[in-house]
């Protein structure tokens, strides 16, 4: 596992970071959270997307994924959960390749991660705070994960939280449809803490968002993710973003590792050359 | 061109093209000759009429309501994007086809021979109507629903009935109450005709001034049955109106 | 934008918001009412008056039934196939003449287009009453007035069609975008000329989507109408069925079950077809 150049680099990446280990007292296999190797995705037999993808994250780490439109990078985010099925290769979040895992396990190896879309994905005519709620169903079941009204007190209050984490305390009994844009992503993101994962992915979480708005949600979200000391990956467009608040940032092209550097890098000129 | 040699053979087929003038001049004097005899409303004691309209509606609300439950399940299996396995799907799709395709007359006679006479018979048949037209038009709403949630909801890894409940059913559920009122709103139209075969219902009290040719009569009753569909109509126009306005 | 507080999750002083949000009074009575004749219902509708016993006895009924129906008996099939033809030539006539007649109510019967508000209540008044009417209803008086066979049938069909597409035309005609029928009033356009330029283009879709729902659901009762003697394949329905013939019933059954499930899947064709050009 840790032969090839690219894992070497980010060990040496890893070390000239200031990154974030939850106990620094484990061992370094057990602290990467994310694994990839040799990751190909074809769609319908012809149309290569990804091409033998390497590289891994260790815990704590938050990782931006940059590229130009049809780089793949949303592709490889989605295959990292198996909501898109890889063609071949591995993915090993938190030492268990999802690849391998049947149908269950798939569901459990997903309630640790949490995922926060482009487009909010709430469930429109639910309130807020249900919609939180909702992300208790990575480690429940039942009637009483539905609706916030007849759920656990304990859960409503952790929701409750959550919302407040974000700061819409005021708005849990809102219907999500009326809220705004920004304030529907953070009810997102408050979804996806309140799986309590380990791992969060997030796909162009503010490119619908206009510019201001963007800039609050972001820096909210990385906040939310530092404090909890959680592992990131996050897809962005925006250079800037990903030079603001990642770690290292892996840019992609044609469905290739292109680039894997701190985000603390001297080649700056470069980086905006090729994706600014 | 197959169309329009169809639709001349239907002219011939249904006997309007052999209409002669002699009996186009002889509707107008028909149709008054009908209304005269129809005219004034007949009297039909009170104690006949309310007690069939409250059979009529009872018929009508348990068969939907029974439908509708029925429909749930079945409209989860018919609906492409949520069944488990194609052969469930196909088999439910086949079933709320049959239930609907069977016209209603056909479902309340065979009722009839099964548990015999009576408004049973025809909340069953209510209930088949219901499940014919609710199960296809519920799959058809949760086929419709946004797939973002979905999604979210399989990266929660979440299981299936808790994405069906909270993110499919909430969405659909719009489209499912508008669904089940109308289908209230067949019943008790339908369930109008079915006491012509004696399964229960306003139109037995229809049957008997047809055969006698009593129309007066026939004409009270019509004339109720018309109020009670206009005052139902209306009815379940509010509900639906409230209970979407939230 | 507002400014948000940031705050660790778990601090004290959140309190969920109330589990349920009482709803007024008469909501609750209302509710109640309905459950209550729900349950009323239950017994009116006889279901609550099944015994056990009757419970028990029906599958055995329905297996009665079934064994009489099987096989199915191709004795007069060519009379059969040929009251099937005459079931489809009513309801395809029936929606011929109807719809051109269901689109004049509608428009006046439409609040954005009638002439005069006494007009939209008459031709309003007209349709519902049309459409609420139960079609076996309308074949029996229609006997009377143009005497047995599949006229009566197709008139009443005719009837119901008005009925129906007077409604939703008038809801589709409501609904379009005003803006294109103000732009040809303000070119001096006549008001036929705003509605056939401007309403009846911009509605067609919905129109197409109604009119194609009216024929499945006139072929479906044209196919009942002839147990009064309506004509169409009803009346060899009634006959069998009243002469105890089950296998030739379960004939005619099966063969409406395919007539109405390929109009349905015709329909459905063409709307997909007509919506993806939309």
């Amino acid at each position: 596992m840790n032969s090839g150049a690219v894992v070497t680099f980010d060990r040496a990446a890893g070390e000239s970071l200031p990154v974030r280990v939850a106990s620094p007292s484990r061992v370094l296999a057990e602290s990467t959270d994310i694994n990839i190797t040799g990751l190909c995705k074809t769609f319908d037999g012809q149309r290569q997307v990804l091409r033998d993808i390497h590289f891994s994250i260790p815990r704590g780490q938050a990782v931006a994924l940059i590229g130009h439109n049809g780089s793949g990078k949303s592709t490889l985010l989605r295959c990292c959960l198996r909501l898109v099925q890889p063609c071949s290769g591995a993915v090993s979040l938190l030492g268990s390749d999802i690849t391998t895992l049947g149908a269950r396990q798939l569901r459990g190896m997903r309630a640790k991660v949490g995922f926060v879309f482009q487009r909010h994905n709430l469930v429109a005519r639910l309130s807020a705070l249900t919609n939180v709620l909702h992300g208790v169903q990575a480690r429940k079941k039942g009637p009483r994960t539905w609706f916030h009204s007849i759920a656990p007190q304990k859960d409503r209050e952790e929701a409750m939280a959550q919302l407040h984490s974000v700061g819409l305390a005021n708005l849990a009994e809102r219907r999500v449809d009326g809220l705004s844009g920004g304030e529907s992503q953070r009810v997102a993101i408050a979804r996806a803490l309140m799986q309590r994962p380990k791992i969060v992915m997030a796909d162009e979480p503010v490119a619908s968002l206009d510019p201001l708005a963007g800039d609050e949600v972001m820096g909210l979200f990385l906040h939310r993710i530092k404090d909890e000391g959680l592992t990131l990956l996050f897809v962005s467009h925006n250079l800037d973003h990903a030079l603001r608040y990642a770690d290292r940032i892996i840019g992609l092209r044609d469905g290739r590792v292109e680039l894997d550097t701190p985000s603390k890098t001297e080649n700056l000129a470069t980086l905006r050359e090729l994706y600014g | 061109m197959g169309l329009v040699v169809f639709t001349a053979h239907a002219l011939h087929g249904t006997e309007l093209s052999s209409l002669s003038l002699m009996d186009i001049a002889a509707i107008p004097a028909n149709i008054l000759r009908l209304i005269g005899e129809m005219l004034p409303p007949g009297q039909v004691e009170l104690a006949r009429i309310v007690p069939a309209i409250l059979e009529t509606l009872q018929m009508a609300l348990v068969g939907t309501v029974l439908g509708v439950l029925v429909s749930l399940p079945l409209g989860i299996l018919a609906a492409k994007s949520l069944s488990p396995n194609r052969l469930l799907y196909f088999s439910a799709r086949g079933v709320v086809s049959f239930c609907r395709t069977v016209p209603d007359l056909v479902w309340a006679i065979f009722f009839v021979i099964i548990v015999g006479l009576g408004p049973l018979a025809g909340m069953l048949t209510l209930l088949v109507d219901t499940i014919g037209f609710a199960g296809r038009f519920f799959a058809e709403a949760f086929e419709e629903v946004d797939s973002g949630p979905r999604e979210a909801f399989s990266a929660i890894g979440a299981s299936g009935g808790g994405t069906f409940f909270s993110a499919i059913l909430p969405a659909a559920a719009p489209s499912c109450i508008n669904t089940s009122m109308y289908c209230l709103e067949r019943a008790v139209q339908s369930s109008v005709i079915l006491g012509l075969v004696g399964a229960g219902g306003i139109g037995m009290l229809l049957e008997e001034p047809m055969v006698w040719h009593n129309y007066p009569e026939a004409t009270t009753v019509v004339l109720t049955i018309f109020a009670m569909l206009v005052v139902v109509e209306q009815l379940s126009g509010r509900i639906r109106y409230h209970i979407l306005a939230n | 934008m507002a400014k948000t507080t940031i705050t660790e999750p778990g601090q004290g002083g959140l309190i969920p918001p109330p589990r349920l949000v009482h709803p007024p009074l008469w909501q609750y009575l209302l509710g109640f009412a309905l459950f209550a004749f729900f349950l009323v219902s239950l017994e009116g509708s006889g279901l609550a008056r099944l015994t056990f016993a009757d419970v028990l006895a029906i599958p055995s009924k329905i297996l009665y039934v079934l064994n009489q129906m099987f096989p199915p008996s191709l004795e007069r099939l060519g009379a059969v196939s040929q009251a099937m033809l005459q079931t489809l030539e009513m309801a395809l006539i029936g929606n011929l003449l109807g719809i051109p007649i269901g689109l004049a109510l509608a428009i006046l019967s439409a609040r954005n287009l009638t002439p005069h508000p006494l007009v939209y209540a008459i031709s309003r008044l007209i349709v519902t009453f049309l459409r609420t009417t139960p079609s076996i209803v309308w074949a029996i008086f229609l006997i009377v007035a143009v005497g047995l066979g599949p006229r009566a049938g197709t008139v009443t069909l005719v009837l119901a069609t008005i009925g129906f597409c007077g409604r939703f035309f008038a809801e589709a005609m409501e609904e379009v975008d005003p803006g294109p029928r103000e732009a040809l009033a303000a070119m001096g356009a006549s008001t036929t000329g705003g509605i056939i330029c401007a309403v009846i283009p911009a509605a067609m879709p919905n129109f197409i989507n109604t009119a194609l729902f009216n024929l499945e659901y006139t072929t479906r009762s044209s196919a009942v109408l002839g147990i009064v003697g309506a004509g169409g394949i009803g009346i060899e329905l009634m006959v069998s069925i009243k002469t105890f013939h089950y296998d030739e019933a379960a004939t005619i059954i099966f063969m409406v079950f395919v007539v109405v499930m390929g109009v349905e899947q015709l329909c459905a064709s063409i709307r997909r077809r007509v919506m993806q050009e939309g």
